[in-house]
């Protein structure tokens, strides 16, 4: 059965949830590295860390994530996200082997590759099965389920 | 005696981890499913219009507040003797795959084929490996 195809903005955005979390623990770990332990006894010295260019530059990163991963789900189902954007499992072990000049063992490259083919089988098929948003009566009652600029833009396209 | 007592210890303290996990994830997707395409959103509306339609929903909300039991949930076990990062972190992710999966079948509708399960079986495959 023929489905609509991702577009190349659906797959940037993919592979951006896929890439910004290994990215931004990366960052958070060697800005960590960079400052001085930190003790209960003096939180504010967090507080100071989070303005570190590595450790900012991570936050920026798993917030980007974040946005990304909700855009994804806002076109995709969550069955479908889930395996396609586990490459990042994949990212972190190139990233590991070929940066950091960690020896891999051939478990962790067959986890690679499991990985890799899961993703790849799951994105051949559709990205969203369910025809309609999710009936929550009471949330879209409330006004809540649907934003009015969706019902204007679909309200739109009826329209035209 | 005490095996036993840590082992079902262990799986406790994973399986909260996956159940709040799993709850989080599952409806923060029921959001944004709810709300719809944020693209569109964002096109007709501008950014702003598109944070408010996701902050104010509902099971945005709840969503988040899972998602942050089960960051300090992963916390708790991660600082648990014997319960170390090797386990929890691989167990946590493979199980809450499969609870995603299931949950997303149930409660958002999604059709989870012959196709999606064997993606999602590979992906839990090979986490178990890449962790070991």
């Amino acid at each position: 059965m023929s489905h609509p195809r991702l577009n190349l903005q659906q797959i940037l955005i993919l592979a951006f949830v896929s890439v910004s979390t290994p990215l931004g623990d990366a960052c958070l770990k060697r800005g960590m590295t960079l400052v001085p332990p930190i003790s209960l006894a003096h939180p504010l010295s967090l507080i100071t860390a989070v303005f570190t260019p590595w450790i900012a530059l991570g936050i920026a990163l798993l917030i980007g994530y974040f946005a990304s991963y909700l855009t994804a789900l806002s076109w995709a189902d969550l069955t479908f996200v889930m395996p396609a954007t586990a490459m990042g499992y994949v990212f972190m072990t190139l990233l590991a082997h070929f940066w950091l000049h960690e020896a891999i063992s051939w478990q962790r490259w067959l986890g690679v590759l499991l990985i890799t083919a899961g993703a790849g089988y799951v994105t051949r098929g559709p990205a969203n099965t369910t025809t309609a948003p999710v009936n929550f009566p009471d949330a879209l009652e409330a006004g809540h389920g649907v934003h009015p600029a969706r019902l204007n833009t679909a309200n739109d396209r009826e329209a035209r | 005696m005490m095996d036993t007592v840590l082992f079902w210890k262990s799986a406790a303290m994973i399986a909260a981890v996956v159940f709040t996990s799993s709850a989080g994830e599952v409806l923060t997707a029921a959001a944004m499913k709810s709300i719809g395409d944020l693209d569109e959103i964002r096109a007709h509306s501008g950014m702003k219009g598109a944070i408010r339609a996701v902050v104010t929903c509902p099971f945005f909300v709840f969503g988040i507040f899972f998602m942050a039991v089960a960051f300090f949930a992963l916390l708790f076990a991660l600082n648990q003797k014997n319960l170390g990062l090797s386990l929890v972190g691989p167990a946590a992710a493979s199980l809450t795959l499969v609870t995603n999966t299931i949950a997303a079948k149930l409660f958002l509708k999604e059709k989870v084929d012959r196709r999606r399960w064997t993606a999602a079986v590979l992906v839990i495959m090979g986490v178990y490996f890449l962790a070991h």
